[in-house]
């Protein structure tokens, strides 16, 4: 048994003011993360203000886009294929929830090292989701 | 302020459809209104407080008070998603204590079942959500944001399938007494663990039903409940809290019922093992168990342990849990499971429940809700009851 990765269609990210950065850097290829000025931390998902210390000295830094599986789920039923969300916690250790994909889904364990790979949603945008490292 | 002994449960209704098309969600919210206040015995024009939450028509509070041409002095449509009305129980104790109102209503009704809906579509969430662009590319869907807490549960305490399944099957004894259950066979452990798996780990038998329906209750000052010739059912303490991703610091080995449980117990001054009765939140095997270790009737990590061996059939098990046969079995309407755990923890209270699933000296109950999705963003809230 196994259940190959399938492509589907990915909705489009609806963008709130301060979100196009992200996604135009998706674009290029590059994972975004918030680092706080003030109190160090890294946040996710990305916000105006700090939600660790509320300063409002929030800026983007990339991230090395590797990490590791932190938990899945294969959702099996409902959609036309299936498909595994996930969250990854990654290197700079914030957790993102995302998608694994290109791998035979029923492989996919809790620990496995990942890197970031961008896909495309229907109308064009590029979202980040994450392949096996190995 | 504390809201213990403030107020009491007079009224409890629960719909007896589990599928509606021929009714309007409207007309659902005011006949479990009018059943409740026949229940209490008390008339239309004594409630002068009203809570309702996002299933009532318009997700406001007029609506439906129009609808049902109330008049009120005190109003609330906190949404907390399905444990709202434990919220709307506590704040009606607190408005009733502060002298707000006298007699409040709650509501809760929907028709998911007339309308096709399943816990493996995407539900649209409305505008400006700060992380639906950050989210919803990937499908997160209600089954699958509980799967990833399962899972995670399992590789952090080595909760297995088997453990999980014990709920829906001790959920499955209860609803076989339940005439109005969706679901009244008897299931066993391999039952449900060879049921189609809908999203790893959680089977199609560890999902609850969707159904129509719905439920209400009235709260009152004591000295009117007193006057009613109901068992006294007094309001002893309550919490309530949400739990979210903590900025990337994502942690779903818990719920926010580590807070609002030893809140709710402090207040009623009373511990875990004093409760004779539980209600506890059933959108899936996951949510008993995690909600279980939380609350603090086992250890954390030991609620797959705990929920197995039929531990939680009333009769045999320590723990009698959701003896109308809960979410899993009877009844989950509008997709909201709070209402119906206040509803069987009052008919437990009164000694009303199902004679072969009645708790004896049944004096101290507990309902537990949550709201959301355990796995990225979630509200909780615990109510104590003791019966006078
Ligand atoms: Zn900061």
């Amino acid at each position: 048994m196994a259940t190959p990765y399938q492509e589907r269609k990915l909705r489009d990210p609806a963008l709130n003011p301060g979100d196009q950065p992200y996604f135009d850097a998706a674009a290029e290829g590059k994972l975004m993360l918030k680092k706080c000025r003030d109190c160090g931390e890294y946040h996710h998902y990305p916000r105006g203000l700090c939600p660790h210390c509320f300063s409002d000295k929030v800026e983007w830094v990339q991230a090395k886009g590797t990490g590791e599986i932190y938990t899945y789920s294969v959702t099996r039923r409902g959609g036309p294929v299936p498909y595994c969300i996930a969250y990854v916690t990654l290197d700079e250790g914030v957790k993102m929830m995302t998608n694994i994909v290109d791998c035979d889904l029923d492989t996919i364990r809790i620990g496995q090292k990942v890197k970031v790979v961008f896909r495309k949603t229907e109308g064009g945008a590029s979202v980040p989701m994450f392949a096996l490292a190995s | 302020m504390s809201i213990k002994g403030k107020a009491c449960i007079v009224g409890a209704y629960e719909h007896p459809l589990r599928k509606a098309p021929d009714k309007s969600v409207a007309q659902i919210h005011a006949e479990v209104a009018k059943g409740a206040l026949e229940d209490a015995g008390l008339k239309k024009d004594d409630i002068d407080g009203y809570f309702c939450a996002g299933d009532a028509p318009g997700a406001n509070v007029w609506s439906m008070a129009n609808y049902m041409n109330l008049k009120l002095r005190h109003v609330d449509s906190t949404d907390m998603g399905g444990c709202s009305y434990l919220v709307h129980v506590a704040h009606a104790a607190q408005a009733i204590a502060a002298g707000k109102c006298n007699i409040a209503l709650v509501t809760l009704a929907g028709r998911p079942n007339s309308e096709g809906s399943s816990g493996t579509q995407v539900r649209d969430r409305g505008v400006n959500l700060p992380d639906a662009p950050y989210e919803m590319p990937y499908s997160p869907v209600t089954v699958n944001l509980y799967a990833m807490v399962a899972m995670r549960h399992m590789h952090e305490y080595g909760t297995t399938s088997e453990q999980l399944a014990w709920v829906k099957v001790a959920a499955s004894h209860h609803a076989q007494h339940n005439p109005n259950a969706m679901l009244r066979n008897l299931v066993t452990v391999e039952e449900v663990v060879n049921s189609p798996m809908i999203s790893d780990p959680l089977h199609r038998l560890d999902c609850c039903v969707v159904s129509d329906g719905g439920g209400a209750v009235i709260v009152a000052r004591p000295e009117i409940a007193k006057k009613l010739k109901r068992p006294l059912v007094k309001i002893t303490g309550a919490g309530e809290t949400t739990k979210g991703q903590m900025g990337g610091k994502v942690d779903l080995s818990y719920s926010g019922a580590v807070w609002t449980g030893p809140r709710a117990f402090e207040e009623a001054g009373i511990k875990p093992s004093d409760i004779k009765y539980a209600s506890i939140y059933d959108s899936f095997t996951i949510t008993v168990v995690m909600q279980i270790e939380d609350l603090g009737f086992c250890k954390k990590g030991e609620g797959g342990k705990f929920v197995a061996d039929g531990n939680l059939i009333s009769g045999s098990g320590k723990f009698p849990f959701n003896t109308d046969g809960g979410g899993l079995c009877n009844n989950h309407p509008a997709n909201r499971g709070g209402m119906t755990k206040i509803i069987e923890a009052v008919r437990q209270l009164r000694g009303e429940a199902h004679p072969k699933v009645q708790v004896k000296n049944c004096d101290l109950a507990l309902a537990h809700g949550t709201g959301g999705a355990l796995g990225h963003r979630h509200g909780s809230a615990t109510l104590i009851m003791e019966r006078e």
